[in-house]
């Protein structure tokens, strides 16, 4: 187990810096997700802490000691950090066994870690297979077998899960995150799958054009994201424009409760979808029209038009017959939402924001 | 010319994922790899640029005498005529026949598949000594279009068959479900989906036709490869010979560029991935009897003809006093001349073939085509070109293997790049440094992972490079040290006094020869796989 600790790495391939004064700590023992749209160098994070790459400036320390950073580079295969790629990367020459043992050293090879690694992955008896006889899934069990072997200090994994069909992913998500854990690794996993990090991840980080944007546990990110394009990025967003006032704001949808500090004055708010919910209509509600019901199956989102024009959205069990498109509804929130200082998106992150829902699949 | 087949083959792929971060390193990729590759690509470039200055040196007014004669025009219309007429047999039959074959309930197809490819096998000058041996004076502009149409309409049928088989049907059900018939299907979808292999087939006989220089030797038909031997053979003065593979090289480049255009446009074709699914056969009913017997035809006269000249000729051949002795000390003359080509172009193809395969990009590319203009130039011409290159500026090397495997290094390596291309992208650089993340040295990853899973394709390309320097003709018939034979020149030599069963065991061991590579071709197009259905 082993605490890692970035202070401002930089790694430009000319004139573009793919990492541009990275800070962060990955605790010991933890699963840390790097979250972030394409490009935004995610997959060059890990390669510099896996050392294929040098830091152009900035320090990586893994227990204290440097390496890289201040004229050191220790080699890539002096670090003990193991990488587990996108498509597995097994040695397709050799068994799944030696694929397991080749970062094992002698006698470490006639112990048992080769059968205990391929039990902690559900792999229990598949050592002399090759690695041309197993599934996608299976072979993303077998890489992380074999960088978790030799005890690295970090195990790293690129986007390992993406290259699977859904179904399978979520199992697998599931017992790689059990496999890690049992086993006491420190690891960091790099996704552009937000759900994938929510879900699995002790602690994310929200990169975004070469920067740490946020770090922190999956609910805070969710519930109390850095910024408007975060909370984009990482879930289905409504922002209104409101005016706040020691702690609460005034908004389209009534009145709300703040969380975290605001200054007074013109805001704009974050209400998630599931904080909006489809009310009987009484006096002095707030009313909107049902412009569009998307069904999911456990839930359905309901886009919704204020009277005042405002477009929102709301999630509903979908327990019940759905709303008649055009009818009209009351709608309340639940719970205290996030404020920011209203300020003009600049065309650039509002770029950015556009293209994140698609980004995210 | 096997090679250009094989050599295009393997796959270019891309840089993993987890390995050259996308686009960053386009214009600046490994310094030392390109400076190698740079080296290589101009050892292979001597002929070329070495010719241009020669000939330049003759002067423009003698230039221009040599080259306003009525004779080049004639030898560029009959060159043009024969490369033409030899093109557009080579695409009907080729065509014709991988349809058939892939598309039909033609019976015994797979057999037919196979027949159609091996004539590969027979080199041109062979078949060339077989026709001379079997009919009497046969010579001149016909027969050898029908002799290199029979050699060489497998460049066309193979990769036309391969496109056929891998062609989406979902295409053709499209364009059936929107009301198009079988025929007008046919033509609308299936002829465009197979157009860039046809061209590329096309373009590839093309090429050989100009370069040939066995065939039209033996048939005594005029061409450019023929003159320039002659007047290099016959002339006090070698500036007419030195003009006249300047045009050659000119039409050879105007070719390579139609080429490089078709490929640039048949990149659009490309499928779209998704699961292979056999196309529907065509049953062909009593139309199957004509079918077959074109077929058989066909090949009777590509192989039959070879074999069974061969064959007569052989007993006598063998069994003339000496024979034993002269075969042997040619075979290993062959060998030993095709063991330092083969060395010397794997030796120039590994940083060339690296460039491509881990830093592909404009400048990798560019070396790639430099290359494949080397490899297109007739052997007799770069023969010469390095004959006048030995005598004036490396006379140590005059009379050696040396300048030979020279000239076997600028013919095959496209080849030998190819499999090192194959062979490198086998290992992809994320393996490597997977195998680094777990605590592998650089040494222990390249012996351990690297070459356990190249070796096998590098050594695949040099075994494919060798056979090709032991049936290479024109230019170790120039370079060869004097009095030392080889399989393929005592052949020509005794083919030349009309010693045809002399000739015979050399043509039926060079045929041999011949055959591994072909075989290989003709099992890695797909063809010898399972029956679909």
């Amino acid at each position: 187990m082993s605490e890692v600790v970035l202070t401002g790495v930089v790694k430009r391939y000319g004139p573009v810096a793919a990492l541009d004064g990275v800070d962060l700590t990955v605790p010991a023992g933890e699963l840390t997700a790097v979250l972030g749209p394409s490009g935004c160098g995610k997959t060059t994070l890990l390669r510099c802490l896996a050392g294929f790459e040098r830091l152009d400036a900035g320090e990586i320390r893994l227990d204290g000691r440097t390496v890289a950073g201040g004229g050191r580079h220790v080699p890539a295969h002096r670090r003990r950090i193991a990488v587990v790629p996108q498509e597995g990367a097994l040695f397709p020459h050799l068994s799944v066994a030696a694929n397991v043992s080749y970062g094992l050293d002698r006698s470490a090879r006639r112990g048992d870690r080769i059968d205990e690694v391929l039990a902690l992955v559900g792999l229990a008896g598949y050592g002399d297979r090759m690695p041309h006889q197993l599934s996608g899934g299976q072979q993303q069990r077998v890489a992380v077998a074999r960088a978790l072997a030799p005890r690295p200090s970090l195990v790293l994994l690129d986007e390992p899960f993406s290259a699977l069909d859904a179904g399978l992913r979520a199992g697998l998500r599931h017992d790689i995150r059990a496999a890690l854990r049992a086993d006491g690794a420190t690891a960091v996993l790099v996704t552009h799958d937000q759900g994938e990090a929510l879900s699995v991840a002790d602690r994310v980080v929200v990169l975004r054009t070469g920067r740490v944007v946020q770090a922190g546990t999956p609910t805070a990110v969710y519930r109390e994201p850095a910024d408007q394009w975060v909370a984009g990025f990482v879930g289905e967003a409504v922002l209104l424009p409101a005016t706040a006032d020691a702690g609460r704001a005034a908004t389209p949808l009534g009145t709300l409760p703040l969380t975290g500090a605001a200054p007074d004055g013109p805001v704009t708010v974050l209400v998630r979808p599931e904080q909006v919910r489809l009310v009987p209509t009484g006096p002095g509600a707030v009313t909107a029209t049902v412009l569009r019901h998307d069904f999911h199956g456990h839930d359905a989102l309901v886009a919704l038009r204020l009277a005042d024009g405002t477009r929102i959205t709301a999630r509903v069990w979908a327990e019940r017959e759905p709303v008649p498109l055009g009818a009209e509804v009351a709608v309340e929130v639940d719970g205290a939402a996030r404020a920011w200082p209203a300020a003009p998106i600049d065309a650039a992150e509002h770029d950015v924001r556009q293209a994140a829902p698609t980004l995210t699949r | 010319m096997t090679s250009t087949l094989t050599g295009a083959g393997p796959a270019r792929t891309g840089p993993a994922r987890f390995g050259v971060p996308r686009g960053w390193r386009r214009l600046a990729p490994r310094p030392a790899l390109l400076a190698a590759s740079a080296a290589a690509v101009a050892v292979a470039l001597v002929p070329l640029v070495y010719l241009g200055v020669r000939t330049a040196e003759a002067g423009a007014e003698r230039i221009v005498d040599e080259l306003w004669t009525s004779r080049v025009g004639l030898l560029a219309l009959r060159s043009l005529g024969l490369a033409a007429v030899v093109t557009v047999a080579c695409v009907l039959l080729g065509v014709g026949a991988a349809w058939l074959v892939t598309r039909t309930d033609l019976p015994g197809r797979r057999a037919f598949a196979v027949l159609a490819a091996l004539p590969l096998a027979v080199p041109t000058y062979i078949a060339a000594f077989a026709w001379v041996s079997t009919v009497d004076r046969l010579e001149g502009f016909w027969p050898a279009a029908l002799v290199l149409t029979l050699c060489s309409y497998p460049y066309v049928f193979l990769p036309v068959a391969a496109a056929l088989r891998g062609a989406d049907p979902a295409q053709e059900e499209v364009s059936r479900s929107l009301g198009r018939g079988g025929w007008r299907t046919f033509t609308d979808v299936t002829l465009r989906q197979i157009r860039p292999a046809t061209a590329a087939g096309a373009l590839l006989v093309a090429l050989y036709v100009l370069s040939d220089f066995g065939a039209v030797s033996i048939l005594r038909a005029d061409t450019f490869t023929r003159a320039i031997f002659i007047a290099f053979d016959l002339g006090f003065d070698r500036t007419g010979a030195l003009v006249l593979s300047c045009v050659l090289v000119a039409l050879t480049v105007l070719l390579l560029a139609g080429e490089t255009a078709t490929r640039r446009r048949g990149a659009r074709y490309a499928r779209l991935g998704g699961a292979r699914r056999p196309p529907v056969r065509l049953r062909l009913g009593a139309a199957r009897w004509p079918a077959l017997a074109g077929l058989l035809g066909v090949a009777a006269l590509a192989l039959g003809v070879p074999a069974v000249s061969l064959g007569r000729r052989l007993a006598s051949g063998v069994s003339r006093p000496g024979a034993l002795t002269e075969v042997l000390t040619a075979t290993g003359n062959s060998l030993g001349f095709s063991l330092g080509g083969a060395a010397l172009t794997m030796l120039l193809a590994l940083p060339l073939g690296l460039l491509t395969a881990r830093a592909p990009g404009p400048l990798a590319t560019a070396l790639d085509r430099l290359a494949y203009l080397a490899h297109a130039l007739p052997g007799v011409v770069i023969g010469l070109s390095l004959i006048f290159f030995g005598i004036t500026v490396a006379y140590p090397l005059y009379q050696t293997s040396w300048l030979l495997a020279l000239a076997y290094g600028t013919l095959f390596l496209p080849l030998a790049v190819g499999a090192v291309a194959g062979a490198a992208a086998q290992a992809p650089p994320g393996l490597e440094e997977v195998a680094r993340s777990l605590g592998r040295g650089p040494w222990t990853v390249l012996r351990t992972i690297t070459l356990p899973l190249t070796l096998p394709a590098v050594g695949a390309g040099a075994a494919l490079v060798f056979l090709s320097c032991m049936k290479e003709l024109p230019a170790t018939l120039l370079l060869r040290p004097t009095g030392t034979d080889t399989l393929a020149t005592e052949l020509w030599t005794h083919t030349g006094v009309g010693a045809y069963a002399a000739a015979a065991p050399y043509a039926a061991l060079l045929v041999a020869i011949a055959a591994i590579p072909t075989w290989l071709l003709v099992a890695r197009s797909g063809l010898l796989d399972k029956e679909d259905r």
